[in-house]
């Protein structure tokens, strides 16, 4: 499968060996332009693959909200740690 | 110790980026743009079919100059509805729960539609401080106390969305720690204090949906008292 080569910079991420991680990084576009359109880009990837189907179940939103909780317990993390050290509540 | 139930309701930060922040920015994420399709997915018909039939609702006793209020109300019903409901899933937090942010709800929106009815039709709006049908004796009073009820409506309006929520988290948590305490020493009451637990759970789910709605229908009443 010899194409033609693909600069490293274009690649997609699960393509970039971990050699070229470094350089990877190096050439993605972290202006505020940049990141608001790769966050709109990953937003339009998962509308369109769970929700925006023909027979779309809960399973989309469930995700959504299952990432949130995640993301609120990470959030608090350091807040809750005490709760489990704590003897008397 | 007792003052810990109360640190769930302050915004922990993480990198300098207080958890209220995202919750508010939530529900924004979970209600996409209607499309220009004929046939949408799901949540799109679900979306459209649900506020549709809530701003008509809403909007049945208004008359033709409080209809411009609707994208207004029928977007607040949705937001509170949203940060009540995703406040009950485990570890998150609920901004509603901030009397700074049901005040400042509250306060604009009611001073909007008072100024409204002062601008509009003043003698109207003035009227609605003295009931038909007062006996004279009685009328100095009575302005005073309608003037009273209607300063206090904003501070009912957020103090009553807080007070609601704050109260319904802080019995979960009161409660199941309670049960949780008690599971190795007492099983059967901590089966019983779950049981309480799961009806707690559901009546807060419905109080989550209800303070929603009374906020934004109060605010309709307000409106069509002066419009």
């Amino acid at each position: 499968m010899a194409d033609r080569p693909v600069p490293v910079v274009e690649k997609r991420l699960m393509d970039v060996k971990l050699g070229e991680l470094g350089t990877w990084l190096g050439g993605r576009d972290f202006t505020p332009n940049g990141l608001i359109s790769a966050l709109r880009k990953g937003h339009d990837r998962y509308y369109n693959k769970y929700i925006n189907v023909k027979k779309g179940g809960f399973g989309g939103i469930a995700m959504l909200l299952a990432g949130y909780v995640a993301l609120s317990y990470l959030w608090e993390y350091d807040h809750i740690k005490h709760d489990r050290w704590r003897k008397y509540h | 110790m007792a003052l810990s139930f109360f640190d769930q309701f302050m915004s922990p930060n993480f990198l300098g980026i207080p958890l209220i922040a995202m919750a508010i920015a939530l529900p924004w994420t979970l209600y996409p743009t209607p499309s220009t399709r004929w046939l949408s997915n799901r949540l799109l018909t679900l979306q459209n079919w649900s506020i549709n039939r809530f701003t008509q609702q809403l909007l049945l006793p208004l008359n033709q100059e409080g209809h411009k209020w609707a994208a207004l109300l029928a977007s607040l019903m949705i937001f509170l509805l949203s940060l009540n409901m995703l406040g009950l899933l485990p570890y998150t937090f609920t901004p509603t729960t901030q009397l700074s942010l049901n005040l400042g709800l509250a306060v604009p929106l009611w001073l909007a539609t008072v100024i409204i009815g002062m601008r509009n039709r003043p003698t109207h709006a003035l009227g609605h401080l003295l009931p038909e049908g007062t006996p004279s004796l009685l009328i100095p009073i009575l302005i005073i106390i309608e003037t009273i009820s209607l300063l206090i409506r904003p501070i009912a309006l957020g103090v009553r969305l807080t007070a609601n929520l704050t109260a319904g988290h802080l019995l979960i948590q009161l409660i199941a720690t309670a049960s949780f305490v008690l599971l190795p020493l007492m099983p059967t009451v901590a089966v019983l204090t779950t049981a309480l637990l799961f009806l707690l759970t559901l009546l807060e789910v419905a109080v989550a949906m209800i303070q929603a709605y009374v906020f934004v229908l109060l605010l309709s009443l307000y409106l069509q008292e002066n419009v």
